[in-house]
């Protein structure tokens, strides 16, 4: 294991077998992403199927209504972040050191999204909506608090690539790994937030 | 994943591994075999302790009331725990572990030529995962109030309001073992399908890899797609449990449906996700001793991604009488009969490939037609189940019960023995005892027909599920209703023909100890004369598989080839 490889191990090891359409890390992550997508969709489902057949009217009497144009700024600054990271990744391919500008963007505009989310849960709970208040504020928490909890693992991993890039050791494949679940976690959240909010 | 990247050069190192420690050795592996040790360990160790709760709560159907050997008086509750957790620990950690974790791992670097899985460290980590799930689930039996009680489908309100159940602790407890072996699974799934698709050996093409391979990949795929909705729901499953949300209460204005949709949605593609490495094993299995190629490869391959898909959409025929529109009974009707279409393509297929065949009827293939045969009486009697009408009146009776023991256990354990039987020799490197490994077979067979047999006519007289006692039930204690015996009688026999059948179990143990040492079994590299990459391998093989990366020239199954003066063509061998 040598710290500085910046290659793949398949170009380290002569390999004679063919290079592989994706690389593993991609792959896998590839196909873990599948499984989060279906995990989400189980919470949406559930959650449309309770609201469609709220009988008292959906939020609930007595229940917050969800600020949905304060999110709309949030949801534009992820977006923001997952494009900027789009443009780290193609910096990276041209000349490894010009990605790290793009990608401390993209984690600030990521961080900022969690932060301003955590304000707004607390402002939430404030005005009573909370995990046992009603279906709605448990479909709230249970949904939002899911892809914040990914949103959070993920800034992990890019600030983890970020480490490694400034070490010069970053292999491409967990970069483009990385970028793969940043994608997810930003482009599953306009669903979430157009089912759940709007 | 973000170790992924590193995990790679585990590869290189193989001669560190030589002089390591208990611990290192046997639970800190990141080698495939010793993981697929590691699983197969495990899963037989949590067969045994299913199929004593299963002994237990036969001996108080047979006989109400008595004190059961080895664990006394059985009391309602304990009844309810036992049937539980038999069929929680024979799904999740006997058949998933045993036919997807311990032959996947253990089968896949070596039949697609290459050194280890593409992520050991992920690998090793899924065994660790899948242990404390183990560990919990065991755990949950010794809480205040036992373990949990609410049928291993844990339908709401039942399994998320402790003041029914009854089992504060051991409902969590259940619900966290089970989410715990999923995320095991999950990251072995990844582990499968990347592998597979990236670590072949040169030359080996999509159409040449071995039939037992692909089963595994669509199987793990099918199990990444399926699971999600099901993660989801036991999450707000615990929720409801501990933080008292109302997910699936209706007084909170929740739905206990909506969890039958999550469950079911994961837990009818499940079935097909234990059956399809059964398959593959048998497709190897009756072509190395049919010495015949597989009857219609692609087809096989074709049919088996469409009853991948189609498992998706047959969940809800187990909602017939849960109140769903019978609209929608009738779609899920057609689909389920629908999918019976692919499942008896494979038959066929199958009976084809055995077709003037030079057939040896060694003990891996009594095994392996054994699961064809019996499979298909748990897939005919499961036409009457997928119909909407039949349902109404079979359904929760012990004719449901019979249909998928007959679908569970080929899988699980005929097709778990299959594969142990056949890879046995790659495994150890010894042989197993020809006479007893038969009489081991027809022991488990013919027992297992004489318990769930009897079960069909049960159920057809209208027997109930999960009743701790019929003594209060003049109409389930009628006499006469089968040559002679009655209801009571035919309890009587699957008790005592499930006796029977634990005790041939010993004739497995006595085999593998009476051989595993003896110099007079050793199997050499390929004692059945086949064609896959794995018999290239020496057996047991070492650390890195192979001496040399092997490089395929031809499909798995070039049987009797007409060129060719042996009847055998293994892939690596040019020509």
């Amino acid at each position: 294991m040598t710290p500085t490889r910046t290659t793949t191990p398949f170009e380290v090891i002569s390999d004679p077998r063919p290079r592989p359409a994706l690389p593993s890390a991609v792959l896998g992550m590839a196909v873990f992403i599948l499984t989060e997508i279906m995990m989400f969709a189980g919470m949406v489902s559930a959650f449309t199927i309770t609201k469609s057949s709220a009988v008292l009217g959906w939020p609930p009497p007595g229940q917050p209504r969800l600020p949905a144009d304060e999110t709309l700024v949030n949801t534009i600054a992820l977006l923001l972040s997952g494009v900027v990271l789009f443009f780290a990744g193609r910096a990276f391919a041209k000349e490894r050191g010009s990605a790290k500008a793009p990608l401390l963007v993209a984690l600030a505009l990521g961080t900022f999204f969690v932060l301003f989310q955590g304000f707004e849960w607390v402002a939430l709970l404030g005005q009573g909506l909370s995990l046992t208040s009603s279906q709605h504020g448990a479909f709230f928490f249970l949904i939002v608090g899911f892809h914040g909890l990914h949103a959070v693992v993920a800034i992990g991993a890019l600030a983890m690539v970020g480490q490694r890039l400034q070490q010069g050791r970053l292999a491409a494949s967990t970069f483009q790994a990385v970028r793969l679940f940043w994608y997810f976690v930003v482009l599953v959240w306009p669903v979430l937030y157009v089912l759940v909010y709007l | 994943m973000a170790t992924a990247e590193v995990t790679h050069d585990s590869h290189d190192d193989h001669g560190h591994h030589e002089d390591e420690g208990f611990i290192k050795k046997y639970l800190w592996s990141t080698d495939h075999k010793m993981i697929a040790m590691q699983y197969l360990v495990t899963g037989i160790a949590m067969a045994i302790i299913g199929g004593f709760f299963a002994y237990v709560f036969r001996m108080q159907l047979a006989f109400p009331g008595v004190e059961v050997p080895l664990f006394g008086i059985v009391s309602p509750a304990q009844y309810n725990s036992l049937v539980t957790n038999h069929g929680t620990i024979m799904i999740f950690w006997v058949a998933m572990p045993v036919l997807i974790a311990a032959f996947g791992n253990f089968l896949i670097p070596l039949m697609i030529g290459c050194d280890d899985m593409v992520f050991p460290k992920i690998n090793r980590l899924s065994y660790q995962i899948f242990l404390l799930s183990a560990i919990v689930l065991v755990g949950s039996f010794f809480v205040e109030g036992g373990g949990f009680g609410g049928a291993w489908t844990a339908y709401p309100p039942l399994s998320a309001v402790s003041e029914y159940n009854l089992t504060p602790m051991g409902a969590t407890l259940w619900v966290v073992a089970v989410a715990l072996e999923f995320i095991a699974f999950l990251l072995g799934g990844i582990n499968f399908i990347t592998t597979a698709m990236n670590s072949r050996a040169p030359g080996m093409r999509l159409y040449d890899i071995p039939m037992t391979v692909w089963m595994i990949v669509v199987a793990s795929i099918l199990f990444m797609a399926s699971v999600g909705p099901l993660i989801a729901g036991a999450i707000m499953l615990i929720f409801d449990q501990t933080l008292n949300t109302g997910f699936f209460d209706p007084n909170k204005g929740g739905d206990p449906v909506l969890w039958q949709h999550l469950f079911w949605f994961f837990g009818h593609p499940e079935v097909y996700v234990v059956l399809l490495p059964a398959l593959g094993f048998t497709a190897d299995i009756i072509t190395t001793f049919s010495r015949k190629p597989l009857f219609a490869y692609r087809t096989v391959l074709y049919t088996v991604f469409g009853t991948g898909i189609l498992s998706f959409t047959v969940w809800a025929h187990h909602q017939f009488i849960s109140g769903i529109d019978p609209r929608m009974a009738h779609i899920f009707t057609i689909t389920t009969l629908l999918i019976s279409v692919p499942i008896a393509e494979m038959m066929f297929v199958y009976i084809a490939t055995l077709y003037k065949g030079s057939i040896t009827l060694t003990t891996p293939m009594l095994w392996g037609l054994a699961f064809i045969g019996e499979f298909l009486i748990g897939g005919v009697t499961g036409i009457f189940l997928g119909a909407s009408g039949p349902d109404i009146f079979f359904h929760d009776t012990y004719f449901v019960l019979a249909h998928f023991h007959y679908t569970f256990f080929p899988i699980a354990i005929i097709g778990s023995f299959a594969g142990l039987t056949y890879w046995w020799p790659k495994m150890t490197g010894k042989m197993m005892n020809e006479t007893l490994g038969k009489i081991h077979f027809w022991g488990t067979i013919i027992s297992f027909n004489v318990i769930f047999l009897p079960l069909f006519v049960l159920g057809q007289l209208g027997q109930h599920r999960r009743i701790y006692s019929y003594e209060g039930f003049g109409e389930l204690m009628r006499e006469d209703v089968l040559l002679g015996m009655g209801m009571q009688d035919l309890r009587v026999l699957a008790t005592v023909a499930l006796l029977i059948m634990i005790g041939f179990q010993v004739v497995f143990f006595l085999n593998v100890f009476l051989t595993l040492r003896k110099k007079a079994y050793d199997a050499g590299p390929n004692p059945y004369n086949a064609n896959t990459l794995e018999w290239l391998a020496p057996s047991p093989p070492g650390h890195g598989n192979f001496a040399e990366l092997p490089t395929v020239y031809r499909g798995a199954y070039e049987f009797s080839h007409p060129d060719r003066e042996l009847d055998y063509w293994p892939q690596w061998e040019k020509d």
